[in-house]
């Protein structure tokens, strides 16, 4: 059997962490292999071997059988490795042909770029067209541009990072097709990936990682979903319990809520309407960027909104702020994490001072007392399993997982009675997802209403008992599940006529 | 090859020894330039003037707490603003205009002596420094326009409209026409509290706000505010505090407190309003915040070296002829060396071997 790259015995550590011990991978010729592991598992740091922006401190690699060891990603994009990342590294207000042109290491001044692209977007059905500006395109589009980009370089093996986190299950699939099909012309594909669905669907192996150590190497679909999420975390998962409870009276409402944009890539929210009642999840499901920030920044109370539009527990809330929507126990998780949810360069202490209730009595006539902070926020590092040494380190220290835990925890604990929370594990490992998942649950189960707005849609669907789909600033009704309910959801998510 | 790494957790140890490294650095630095351009002076007297004789000397000491009174003052203020991220480095100005709005007052009741003439001057300075300041606040939240432009153009009008008054309204009227105010009554002159030297009220009154803003910053919401909106804007909305209300604070804060310190330098150490009131402490108080790390009490630390330096300064220029711009070298090293210094708080330094 003939191997594209070979890794060998690799460690790498900072400090005392080791981030990689002993890891070794063998990709073979034209197969797409799959790279699994939670967060701080080491992938990363794998990855930036390969693609040489750090280097090893121990072990080798072997590239087409020959040494390698890059210097640089300069380096390893001459030998033909290409990377898509999870964030794009595109100029908005350029085209798409500009872009690529861009991000090529080298280029002759006769090359005709747009027949190229065209070809390239023929050849593996990813739809382009070179003249667009990025500023335009889907999230969707512009990871083709990305994709576009890496094959101009002709690669022998491409990786991608969490590439379906952000698309549609329609894109999902289209770039299935584009994947296979490089797969079978001969460029192999490392695929970093927490959807274990993906991987036993176009994976022909897998490698896991836990803690920086290799736990093994196996064909994905010889394993249950459920034996590999396993594998990755390394003990069991809780199951999911939903209590059956009759779903009480309405007390959050949102009615003809339009707001126009102020940023020009920015979205018009166009008359939304909303209800939820106490005890039930209601989710919002839709593609990014079709007005979720938008919504978010109202209903947090960020951005006021007109009167009789936002109403809570028979009061009308639109223009309080979002400390006072929290005295009446409305609780906000946003997308964002550092910079949003959570300042960086702040311990975790002054962090919890962002939501503060009075009832918290973390202040009292805005004089802080530092004891009680520091007793919630050890309650909510106690109570949600977050990982770090104090609550005095920078909230930035903390692994992403280990943050989102955090910031879902501090609104948790006060028992929210409508929780609303954006992206409830984006970028969280599937031990710490299944945590939050579960804590969610466990609210609504004791009466709370909870509205979760993410472009997950498989989250969407296991946990919420109502799905609308936000789609170009307009929301749909509540989609009716008995029949075909994910193919309509499919089709609100790309813009089809609410039905 | 010399590489910087990125520390897990901020150092404590180098939160202290920085700023010993860099005075360090300064010292060593000054040592070599003048090695290059004293003749016939021996080095080790000018190092003296300039950094022992302040201290030891009872009338230097004095002088040198009479020029930190304003830089505390305003350095305070500024310090407070630029957490938020709001950089008002028109201080110069503000100081100015409130050092114009109280002596105006002072000289309106020229012949009353009355126990309210002082503080109704002090007022009268604060509100011309926040007024000054609430231009800028003004103009960025309703128009957005920049406050670091319109705080800096703003002192080089206020210098001008000092002229102006001087020449005009202000001007002593049995002062053959110079370009001076009358000398302030003694109930318009800030109380001395070291007998025989020119030493302030000011002095004390730096110490209690710095305490005051202590408080304010580590113990009160205002504090978080102001932190989050300067290191996060989107959290600080997110935790529902009003960013226009943050810009306001900031600026008029650190207004109100740069006018306070140009009326106490008018009613203090020149007793009247003169041309010579703007002495640059406005934006040698940007220097003191930085070099205190935006730290109300190390503010007091910074602005005493600081004055160390312009006492220090004065002193090789009269007893040694030497420029006067070793002072504003000297304070410029120091501003260099202590924020190249903090990098090792956050960065080790690692040394190692290249292959090959």
């Amino acid at each position: 059997m003939k191997y594209q790259l070979e890794v060998s015995n690799i460690t790498k550590s900072y400090g005392d962490l080791k981030a990689n011990d002993n890891v070794s991978l063998r990709i073979k010729d034209s197969s797409i292999h799959a790279l699994l592991g939670e967060n701080g598992a080491g992938k990363s740091t794998l990855v930036k071997i390969i693609y040489g922006s750090l280097s090893p401190d121990s072990g080798e690699m072997k590239w087409a059988n020959n040494e390698y060891s890059p210097k640089s990603p300069f380096q390893a994009r001459e030998n033909g490795i290409a990377m898509v990342f999870q964030h794009f590294s595109l100029f908005e207000s350029l085209t798409v042909e500009e872009n690529i042109i861009l991000g090529l290491d080298s280029v002759g001044l006769n090359d005709n770029f747009s027949e190229q692209i065209i070809k390239y977007s023929k050849q593996y059905g990813l739809d382009i067209n070179p003249q667009q500006v990025v500023g335009d395109l889907s999230v969707g589009a512009r990871q083709r541009v990305e994709i576009i980009r890496c094959l101009m370089q002709n690669p022998k093996l491409l990786i991608m990072d969490e590439p379906t986190s952000v698309l549609t299950p329609q894109e999902v699939s289209d770039l299935f097709v584009t994947l296979k099909k490089l797969a079978a012309d001969g460029c192999a594909i490392l695929y970093i990936s927490h959807k274990l669905e993906e991987v036993r669907e176009i994976c022909s192996e897998a490698t896991i990682l836990r803690d920086g150590k290799l736990v093994q190497s196996c064909i994905p679909q010889e394993h249950s979903q459920k034996e590999l999420a396993e594998m990755m975390i390394g003990k069991k998962l809780t199951e999911l319990a939903r209590a059956n409870i009759a779903v009480g009276e309405s007390i959050f409402s949102i009615d003809n809520l339009s707001r126009k944009s102020d940023d020009i890539y920015g979205v018009n929210l166009d008359n939304i309407a909303l209800k939820i009642n106490k005890g039930s999840i209601v989710g919002i499901a839709g593609v990014a960027g079709n007005g979720q920030d938008e919504l978010m920044e109202l209903l947090i109370g960020e951005i006021s909104s007109p009167k009789t539009t936002l109403n809570f527990n028979g009061q009308d809330i639109g223009t309080l702020n979002s400390h006072e929507r929290r005295q009446l126990s409305m609780f906000f998780v946003p997308e964002e994490r550092l910079g949003h949810g959570a300042v960086p360069d702040m311990s975790l202490d002054e962090n919890m001072l962002l939501s503060r209730p009075d009832s918290t009595e973390m202040t009292s006539n805005d004089v802080i007392d530092w004891k009680k902070v520091a007793t919630h926020s050890k309650n909510v590092i106690d109570t949600f399993d977050v990982q770090t040494p104090s609550s005095r380190m920078l909230a930035k220290s903390l692994s992403g997982g280990n943050l989102q835990k955090f910031m879902v925890g501090r609104e948790l604990i006060q028992n929210p009675e409508l929780l609303i929370v954006a992206q409830p594990t984006w970028g969280v490992d599937a031990g710490s997802a299944n945590n939050i998942h579960q804590a969610l649950i466990e609210l609504a189960n004791k009466g709370s209403a909870i509205l979760i707005i993410s472009q997950d849609l498989d989250e969407i669907l296991s946990l919420c008992d109502k799905i609308h789909v936000l789609s170009e600033g307009k929301l749909s009704d509540a989609v009716d599940m008995k029949s075909k309910g994910l193919e309509k959801i499919s089709q609100l998510m790309v813009g089809g006529k609410t039905q | 090859m010399i590489r910087l790494i990125p520390r897990v957790e901020n150092s404590t140890a180098m939160v202290l020894l920085s700023p010993l490294l860099a005075l360090t650095l300064t010292a060593l630095s000054a040592y070599l330039i003048f090695v290059f351009i004293l003749v016939d002076i021996p080095v080790s007297s000018v190092f003296f003037t300039l950094f022992v004789e302040p201290l030891i000397d009872s009338y230097y000491f004095s002088e040198l707490l009479v020029k930190a009174a304003p830089l505390m003052i305003i350095g305070l203020g500024l310090s407070i603003g630029f957490r938020a991220g709001i950089w008002n480095i028109g201080a110069e100005g503000q100081f100015v205009m409130g050092g114009i709005a109280g002596s105006a007052v002072g000289l309106y009741f020229y012949n009353v002596e009355a126990f309210w003439l002082l503080p109704l001057m002090t007022i009268a300075g604060i509100l011309g420094g926040m007024f000054y300041a609430g231009i800028a606040a003004f103009l960025r939240i309703k128009y957005q326009v920049n406050e670091i432009l319109v705080t800096l153009m703003l002192t080089y009008v206020a210098v001008l409209f000092l002229s102006a008054m001087l020449q005009g309204p202000l001007r002593n009227p049995s002062g053959f026409n110079f370009p001076e105010s009358r000398i302030f009554h003694d109930s318009a002159m800030l109380p001395i509290i070291w007998e025989g030297t020119r030493l302030h009220i000011g002095l004390i009154v730096a110490i209690i706000l710095s305490l005051v803003a202590w408080f304010g910053i580590k113990k009160h919401m205002f504090g978080m505010q102001i932190k989050i909106s300067g290191s996060a804007p989107r959290a600080a909305k997110f935790a529902g505090f009003d960013d226009n209300k943050t810009v306001w604070y900031s600026l008029l804060i650190s207004g109100g407190l740069a006018g306070l310190a140009g009326l106490f330098e008018a009613a203090g150490p020149a007793g009247q309003l003169t041309p010579g009131l703007p002495q640059f402490y406005g934006f040698t108080a940007i220097i003191v915040a930085f070099l205190a790390r935006l730290h109300p009490v190390g503010v007091l630390f910074s602005a005493l070296l600081i004055a160390l330096s312009y006492v220090g300064g004065e002193n090789v220029q009269i007893e040694y002829n030497l420029p006067s711009s070793i002072t504003q070298i000297f304070q410029g090293m120091l501003l260099f060396y202590f924020l190249a210094c903090d990098i090792l708080i956050k960065y080790k330094v690692v040394l190692f071997k290249t292959k090959n």
